[in-house]
């Protein structure tokens, strides 16, 4: 069997404040087999972002990151120089950001910003790298697409920009594309046009796709396997329709529960929302990070290390009383 | 575009008149003219004879017309101390105050924005510290002091230098480096601050996320988005340089128009003094004009032509 | 990002982060001590700072061997004590720097205010004025001005004055304007509360980090203007002590006696960097409170 596209194990991201160690990414894992894409959801500071960051090497200077394993195909970085890693940056590995109305430079042509990585690693000339981009935008879907090669982001509009990042990153055939909320700064409208076009480019070129986001609907639309995190950790993953079906940690149970479904939920009902707030990670935590805000905990909950019962469907769950059941033995 | 150009030509053109009628009112600060310019030592009789001689009895608008009229052909009048038109006087000073504003504001500009961008890449970092010392320490230096001792360890001590005069080059050797050391903090800082807001942009984690050198994140992503604020600074630095020099052609005996204008005050030449505030104070306008201008050009947002 | 709601924040009290930051701090406490100075110079200055003694000219402080106790500092070169003439320096810089502030601050807050309140074409001609002022060549208008009306204490001060208070219009008017639109304005003047009232006792004190710290650096400003017109001969009048002064007087003889030249100069360094100190510290400090 191949090994795949990307495997992280036991990744721990630690950022030094003026009141203690923050413990950011606390053993944090994934893996994600080329041509398929993995959805890392959670709520907002459960360390989604930051683990894009770390797969790009993008950490900021103080932070200290220790992995067990950092894999992209096959080959393992963990215990090397963050050059050799920093080398597949922008090559094998691409990021879109979430933000396309700050992603670009204001001051340069998005031909110059589509152009330039490819000139600098492909040894380019500047007709051939625009022949490249003329191609690529084409492909998102911009129209007319050699005569906006001289204009600025500021000359297209919000959804055309992240059309322009996805061509950006895509222009130098990456394996891994990591989308980092890559809808949730646009219109409606506008967002499963982007997915779309984002799931057309991953098929044609066989990409991996890591796609973060906090937005169950987008995971469902898009996810071959879903990934959730909950204070630094990954605690549960598993293939889309199963975990969606059959959520088994009670924090999956929490976020599926809070989501109004037409038909389901009773009008004039109160949203179910979990109670408490995600714990300070200062300092770490020892045994599950959940365990305060949690119907089942017990005492077993608090020390580590916590029990990983593995799905026979796929994924795993990382608690000591989860919701097993037929579908999801 | 050409609409903000158009208004920003109108208010250059009002400063300007703005500060010529300041500038000729200048005259008019005592009271009597004639007064002032008969000096201490003269009589109501001299008084009167200038009086009639320079036309102080006119309407003031008149005078000041007429003033103005002669100006925009190059007739600043007559030096009263020298007796020969003012314009020649100040003719072979202008390009010396130029010489030395430019050299020390180009001089400035080397040392502050390669040092502001290296602060601003790693905060409180070592160059960061230096930085910041020296920005703290040239704006509490007073220029004409550091002056005094610049000449009198690099001229005597170690005669590295001329010790006076801007015959040779050399002789501009100190005064640029001296005028260049007030400028030199708040250009630092203001790249600094520039390059330190840009680099924590999203577009510039875009462009390291691309893979590209370092090198070429900084001085081409970064920089062309940090210089921005510099160029309406740069101006203004320059108009200073330009107008400020007074104290430094004192010190170190330069002939330039600063110092012909404290020599003409203290000898009541107010013709001279009328001219070369208008001089000065129109190249700011021209400086700060341009700058504008540049930066609307530069700014592709600025520039027109939205979504 | 998300990083911070990770981490609660914990309050800290003002005193201990007024005097944690060391700009404020040092700042502070070396303005404190040439205040002092300043203050106490009748008491503490061992001489009379106009007082001559032609037999004591040009005496060498105390780290030379030609030193004489009685004059530390050494004399000037009409035998005048230079420990009092530096410490009662200290009176003339600090008084013109404040005094140029205050009358400065007055109009420049002013039109600031107002412009930034009223707007339309009142704030047109307030930028305006504003514009011409930052083109005149202030050094030569202000020793102009001097010439004319005679150099003196009162006159250099005025005259800076008059001259100085484009920072602080501008920046009033910038704060001004993003707190007029604050909903608490609306408010008030939908009670009917009358603009003065507004402007001097709503708008105003909601801005006085940011005067404070404009305030200081303009009195730095003020200092040094002073001792470079006073440097030019036309600033305050022998015989007054002013360090710019001295500076100019010590000059002839700065071969021999460097230190004519060395130590009033070291002096207005000193007073400068404390009040920028002072003014970064606080600049830092309120842009925390903002932020």
């Amino acid at each position: 069997m191949t090994a795949p596209l990307l495997e992280i194990d036991d990744l721990h991201v630690t950022i030094p404040t003026d009141r203690g160690d923050l413990h950011a990414l606390r053993g944090a894992g994934l893996r994600l087999e080329a041509g398929k894409t993995l959805c890392l959801v959670g709520e907002s500071g459960c360390g989604k972002s930051l683990t894009a960051m770390s797969l790009m090497g993008l950490l900021p200077r103080k932070a200290r990151q220790t992995a067990g394993r950092f894999a992209l195909m096959g080959t393992d970085y963990a215990g090397k120089a963050p050059k050799a890693w920093a080398g597949l940056r922008g090559r094998d590995m691409a990021m879109v950001f979430q933000d396309p109305n700050q992603s670009l430079n204001p001051t340069m042509t998005v031909g110059v910003q589509m152009t330039e990585a490819l000139r600098h690693f492909e040894k380019l000339s500047k007709a051939q790298a625009e022949d490249r981009a003329i191609a690529m935008l084409d492909r998102v879907g911009i129209a007319d697409p050699r005569s906006r090669l001289g204009q600025y982001p500021h000359q297209f509009s919000g959804g055309q920009r992240q059309r322009l990042m996805i061509a950006s990153a895509l222009i130098g055939r990456p394996k891994l594309l990591i989308a980092d909320e890559p809808t949730t700064a646009l219109d409606v409208t506008i967002q499963a046009q982007i997915l779309q076009v984002i799931a057309e480019l991953q098929d044609e070129l066989g990409l991996g796709l890591l796609l973060i986001t906090h937005d169950l609907g987008v995971a469902a639309a898009i996810a071959d396997e879903v990934a959730v995190m909950y204070a630094g950790r990954v605690i549960e993953t598993g293939p889309v329709a199963q975990l969606f079906a059959a959520p088994a940690h009670p924090y999956t149970q929490g976020l599926m529960a809070a989501i109004p479904v037409p038909g389901r939920t009773r009008p004039g009902s109160p949203l179910p929302a979990i109670p408490g707030r995600v714990p300070g990670l200062i300092g770490g935590v020892t045994g599950c990070a959940f365990r305060d805000r949690c119907a089942l905990a017990g005492d077993v909950c608090a020390s580590d290390p916590l029990p990983r019962h593995a799905f026979a469907t796929g994924g795993f769950v990382e608690c000591t009383r989860p919701s097993l059941s037929e579908t999801r033995p | 575009m050409l609409s903000f150009l158009l208004r920003r030509l109108v208010v250059a053109l009002g400063v300007a008149v703005a500060v010529s009628a300041l500038s000729f009112a200048l005259i008019f600060l005592t009271g009597d003219p004639a007064i002032a310019i008969a000096g201490s030592g003269g009589s109501a009789d001299d008084a009167e004879a200038i009086r009639l001689a320079y036309g102080f009895n006119r309407p003031i608008v008149v005078q000041y017309a007429d003033w103005i009229g002669s100006a925009l052909t190059g007739d600043f009048g007559q030096s009263i101390y020298f007796n020969i038109p003012v314009s020649e006087i100040i003719g072979n000073r202008i390009p010396v105050t130029l010489t030395l504003g430019m050299l020390a504001f180009a001089t400035a500009l080397a040392i502050a924005l390669p040092l502001g961008v290296a602060a601003a890449m790693r905060p409180n970092g070592f160059i960061d510290r230096f930085a910041l010392v020296l920005a703290v320490s040239g704006q509490a230096v007073p220029s004409f002091w550091l002056g005094l001792m610049a000449i009198v360890v690099f001229g005597v001590w170690y005669g590295l230098v001329p010790i006076s005069g801007t015959d040779t080059w050399q002789g501009y050797i100190l005064p640029v480096l001296v005028l260049a050391y007030s400028a030199i903090p708040e250009l630092m800082r203001i790249t600094r601050s520039g390059m330190i807001e840009v680099l924590n942009t999203d577009y510039i984690r875009s462009a390291q996320a691309k893979g590209l050198p370092t090198g070429r994140v900084i001085l081409v992503h970064a920089l062309r988005n940090a210089v921005l604020p510099l160029i309406s600074l740069s101006a203004v630095q320059l108009g200073i340089l330009l107008s400020g020099s007074i104290v430094i052609e004192s010190v170190f005996a330069v002939n330039g128009l600063g110092r012909l204008a404290w020599e003409s005050l203290l000898r009541s030449d107010l013709p001279v003094v009328q001219a070369i505030i208008l001089i000065l104070s129109l190249f700011y306008v021209v400086l700060t004009t341009a700058a504008d201008l540049l930066n609307a050009w530069l700014d592709p947002r600025l520039r027109g032509g939205a979504a | 990002m998300t990083l911070e709601t990770a981490v609660t924040p914990r309050p800290v009290s003002r005193v201990r982060k007024v005097l944690g930051n060391s700009g404020v701090t040092l700042g502070g406490l070396l303005i404190l001590i040439v205040a002092l100075l300043a203050i106490l110079a009748p008491l503490i200055a061992p001489h009379d700072p106009y007082a001559q003694d032609l037999t004591q000219r040009f005496l060498p402080p105390f780290w030379h061997d030609r030193a004489v106790p009685e004059h530390l500092l050494g004399t000037d070169h009409l035998g005048r004590d230079y420990l009092s003439r530096l410490i009662y320096g200290a009176r003339v810089s600090l008084g013109v720097g404040v005094g140029v502030v205050i009358v400065s601050g007055f109009i420049g807050i002013s039109l600031g205010l107002i412009a930034g309140y009223f707007g339309g074409w009142i704030d047109v001609v307030i930028s305006f004025a504003t514009t011409i002022r930052l083109s005149l060549p202030i050094v030569l208008v202000a020793l102009a001005a001097v010439a004319m009306g005679g150099a003196s204490f009162t006159t250099l001060v005025t005259v800076l004055g008059l001259l100085l208070w484009d920072r602080f219009a501008v920046v009033t008017r910038a704060a001004t304007q993003s707190l007029r639109h604050q909903e608490f304005i609306s408010g008030l003047q939908a009670i009917g509360a009358r603009w003065p009232r507004i402007l001097f006792l709503e708008i105003l004190p909601n801005m006085r980090g940011t005067i404070l710290v404009v305030m200081t650096l303009e009195i730095a400003n003020a200092i040094l203007l002073e001792s470079a017109l006073s440097f030019l001969g036309l600033g305050v009048r022998p015989p007054m002590p002013s360090w710019g002064l001295m500076i100019a007087e010590g000059r002839e003889n700065i071969l021999f006696d460097p230190w004519l030249v060395a130590l009033p100069g070291a002096m207005i360094c000193l007073l400068v960097l404390a009040v920028n100190l002072l003014g970064d510290g606080m600049r830092d400090l309120t842009g925390e409170a903002r932020k």
